[in-house]
């Protein structure tokens, strides 16, 4: 970052620089002097106009190089500080928490860095000048003043986000249902409304008119004082510097903090291959959630399967590293995964079908083999005869213990225990009518 | 869909940037004009502000737009949607309010500069007239030469920026394998990668900035230096000399602002490039469902290879086949929301692409595989029995599609399930997606896809 800094003084410093020996320049040249009075002033104009171009570049370079190394250490600790957790965030939250990241690091290249490096030119050139009061009040003004009134108090937007983004992916997963029943328009011009009222809280304070009149303002008073040329264009170059640091808007970093998720008291004891069955509603997902969250992760345990945007085999290798290929064709036999193992995953496993993904989390999980296996409806998305047919076999190759919830009472024959789990309370079948 | 008329605030500017270079010219050699001078710059203060005021609305006006044509053509991934309207639409901010201004800018004030240095000094005006174009040539050349390159190390850069989200999301399952804290260093090693890979790809991207930043710079030592011998041998006044030095930076000045108003306005200019386009579903008013007959004659779609049948009216169909085989398909072909590549759905002879789909979905009754219309927090089963209800409660309805409707439930509710669809449904047209054999009982012809 100091590397970048020290580059960042000094290509500005060339640009200003220049601006002022050029302006000296003429102005000495309409004195007639003598031709070597102006030598210095020449080879400095030239020296300067081709530092200028150079410096700017390789502080680009060097400002991205400090930012991006940053990211390493700041994604590494990000990244620990999740894998020790004592519960994992939900999917919206671990989202945020990288957007919050890279929020973080775009504001440090493009408001902080560009402000420290304002701010030094400025103290070095207010230095030159032997403290003219205007060019001091005046870069006093847009260094701190404006940039502190246009970062004040930003809006916070993220209730308003919320709201649309609820409304929106309640446009785009029910889009067919809302138009089948029509009521997609209703939903549109709500949905509307919260992005109209959104886009008008977006307007930021834009003080960059201001920071022009600070800019013109000083130099006047500088001209009534008859500063020297070379002085006030050198002014009105650093000034330019400031100008974008009253347009810099600094993003909120956005929530990520959550209640506890339920859990149940009671849970079956853990021995054989028991089946959690039950009506819709009564729980059976937060059961298993509960006992995974009792188990060690060294214990093993499956539920909230992610599909990773690799290879079939890397995402199949995580249960099992150092696994041979026999022993992934043996999973891959069992689950009847008919994948290629180098076949790319899409993005959310978006690129293979819904029953391809279920049979690729099962193979991961025979290749796991843990001491508990649990698992949530693993055939959903199979056909009947298939489903039954891998379970049976995913079953008969546990050696441990298996806890499945299942719907299909044609599976509880593979089992040794059937978990019940209670009816839906009333007041629940109340508020659903 | 971008709005544009803050633009027209700009037109005093390139007045006002001579105007305020030939008072401070003539002050500074000792010439009158403070006053002025002073008014000059209020004036450009007093533009600025009102086109700044112009175009943040001319911005929020065109956000809301564009956050509408996204809701109204949502696609399919929700999670993209949802981010491009709540904060992608935010990107258009910076094309509108610096890019689309910087551009025509570069465009005006470099001609009225090189117009007036003209009548100035006509070496310095030339100077400028044959430095300007090197910015262009030097930026395509730069650009034409790496185009490649840069494609190709941006795809891997999206990759690699892809992974942290992605091992992020996942953390659950890595936990459950006991993986995560091997996964530790992975993270930190891509992330290098990342870096590694993205300074390669900037030491290239920044060559054209470089250019740029170096022409600028280097026209005004070009133009200071010989205007100042020129001065000093007594060919040129000073106000002229001066004249040239404050005016030969600001022909610059725009073009380089719009070159990294380019950057900053990149994601937003990607938003604009994927506008959805609206289509229209208007048509003729359907046929009467108690008498027509639904043909499916050779359709292919998806994994629908010429397809044919036909449904009689009053007729219960259920379909059956493995799972991929094209079932929902042809429950979203009936809905037109799946249009045939090739063949045609008929109702009562009519092509269902002609029928107005307003009046179409008003006369059927739909219950998805996933009904995602009822709260959120019931259990599947219960979104699905709810989802059932609202369906057969729809009296107008002379064609039924329903799409597994007892996946979820236990074996209890199933029958009372089975037993209210026979009911509402009776005398009507279903089709009926089957998994379980029961249903089967239900419908007078099963046809297997």
């Amino acid at each position: 970052m100091r590397l970048a800094i020290f580059v960042g003084v000094l290509a500005e410093l060339a640009g200003v620089g220049l601006t002022a020996t050029a302006t000296w320049l003429i102005m000495r040249a309409a004195e007639h002097p003598p031709m070597q009075a102006l030598t210095v002033a020449i080879v400095a104009v030239r020296t300067l106009a081709l530092a200028k171009g150079a410096l700017r570049y390789l502080e680009r370079l060097t400002s991205h190089k400090a930012v991006l190394s940053e990211a390493v250490e700041l994604r590494g600790r990000v990244y620990d500080d999740l894998a020790h957790r004592r519960h994992i965030p939900s999917g919206t939250a671990l989202t945020r928490i990288v957007t919050n990241v890279d929020q973080h690091l775009d504001t440090k290249l493009r408001a902080t860095l560009p402000w420290i490096i304002a701010a030094l030119v400025s103290a070095v050139i207010a230095v030159v000048s032997g403290f003219s009061l205007p060019l001091i009040g005046g870069l006093l003004i847009n260094l701190a003043l404006l940039p502190w009134l246009a970062l004040r108090k930003p809006e916070d937007l993220t209730p308003l986000r919320a709201k649309l983004t609820e409304q929106t992916t309640e446009l785009v997963h029910s889009k067919e249902e809302l138009i089948a029943y029509g009521l997609f328009d209703e939903k549109l011009s709500a949905a509307t409304a919260t992005a109209t009222a959104l886009s008008r809280k977006e307007r930021t304070r834009d003080l960059t008119p201001f920071a022009i009149a600070v800019q013109f303002g000083a130099a006047l008073l500088m001209l009534a004082q008859n500063e020297p040329a070379w002085l006030i264009m050198a002014a009105i170059a650093t000034f330019e510097i400031t100008i974008p640091l009253t347009a810099l808007t600094k993003p909120i970093p956005e929530p990520t903090t959550e209640s506890e998720p339920a859990r149940v008291t009671e849970t079956p004891d853990l021995q054989g291959r028991t089946a959690i069955v039950g009506p819709s509603g009564s729980g059976k997902t937060t059961l298993l959630n509960t006992i995974a969250h009792q188990l060690e992760p060294s214990r093993g345990a499956l539920a909230g399967a992610h599909v990773f945007h690799t290879t079939v085999r890397t995402n199949v290798l995580l249960a099992k590293p150092d696994a041979t290929q026999e022993e992934l064709d043996r999973a891959a036999e069992i689950a009847e995964l008919d994948l290629d193992w180098d076949q790319i995953v899409g993005e959310r496993g978006e690129e293979i079908s819904g029953g391809q993904r279920q049979r690729l989390i099962l193979t991961r999980s025979v290749l796991a083999n843990p001491e508990v296996l649990l698992m949530d409806e693993p055939t959903e998305g199979l056909d009947p005869e298939q489903a039954d047919r891998v379970l049976a076999k995913v079953l008969d190759n546990c050696q441990g213990t298996a806890l499945v919830v299942t719907h299909r009472e044609e599976q509880l024959a593979l089992f040794d225990h059937v978990h019940h789990r209670g009816p839906i309370r009333h007041e629940h079948v109340g508020r659903v009518g | 869909m971008v709005d544009r008329r803050h633009l027209l605030a700009l037109i005093p500017i390139p007045f006002l940037v001579l105007a305020q270079a030939e008072l401070l010219a003539s002050v500074l050699s000792g010439g009158s004009g403070f006053l002025l001078l002073c008014l000059v710059i209020v004036l450009r203060v007093l533009v600025w502000w009102v086109h700044r005021a112009m175009a943040h609305r001319a911005a929020e006006r065109t956000r809301a737009r564009l956050r509408e044509a996204f809701l109204r053509s949502p696609g399919i991934k929700a999670g993209e949607v949802a981010t491009l309207v709540t904060r992608g639409v935010h990107d258009v901010t910076p094309y509108i309010v610096g890019y689309l201004p910087q551009q025509i800018l570069a465009v005006v004030v470099p001609l009225a500069v090189v117009t007036r240095l003209a009548f100035a000094d006509l070496a310095a005006a030339l100077t400028i007239l044959l430095t300007l174009p090197l910015i262009p040539i030097f930026g395509a050349l730069v650009g034409a030469h790496t185009r490649e390159r840069t494609a190709r190390q941006w795809a891997a850069l999206a990759t690699l920026g892809g992974h942290f989200l992605d091992v992020v999301k996942g953390i659950g399952t890595l936990r459950a394998f006991g993986r995560a804290e091997a996964q530790s260093t992975t993270v930190r090693q891509l992330a290098a990668q990342h870096m590694t890979e993205t300074m390669s790809a900037l030491r290239v991207a920044f060559l054209s900035a470089f250019v740029l930043e170096l022409v600028a710079t280097m026209s005004v030592a070009l133009v200071a230096v010989p205007v100042g011998l020129r001065l000093l041998d007594g060919g040129v006044p000073l106000y002229t000399a001066l004249l040239v030095l404050f005016l030969a930076p600001e022909a610059f000045l725009p073009l380089r602002a719009a070159g990294a108003q380019y950057h900053a306005s990149a994601q937003g200019r990607e938003v604009l490039a994927n506008l959805p386009t609206a289509t229209d579903h208007s048509g003729v008013t359907p046929p009467d469902l108690a008498g027509a007959e639904i043909v499916f004659d050779n359709v292919s779609v998806r994994s629908l290879k010429n397809f044919s049948l036909r449904i009689k009216p009053g007729e219960r169909v259920a379909l059956v086949g493995p799972s991929g085989a094209g079932k929902s398909t042809i429950l979203g072909l009936l809905l037109g929301f799946v249009q045939p590549d090739d063949g045609r759905v008929l109702i009562g002879g009519v092509d269902l692409r002609e029928i107005d789909r307003k009046a179409w979905l008003e006369a059927l009754s739909w219950v998805p595989q996933r009904p995602t219309l009822v709260p959120a927090d019931l259990s599947s089963g219960e979104q699905q029995r709810v989802a059932l209800a609202k369906a057969l409660d729809r009296q107008q309805a002379g064609l039924f599609l329903l799409d597994e409707p007892t996946a979820h439930l236990d074996a209890e509710t199933e029958s009372l399930v089975l037993q209210a669809t026979r009911e509402y449904t009776r005398g009507r047209t279903a089709v009926i997606v089957a998994h379980r054999p029961t249903l089967l009982n239900e419908v007078d012809r099963v046809v297997t896809v």
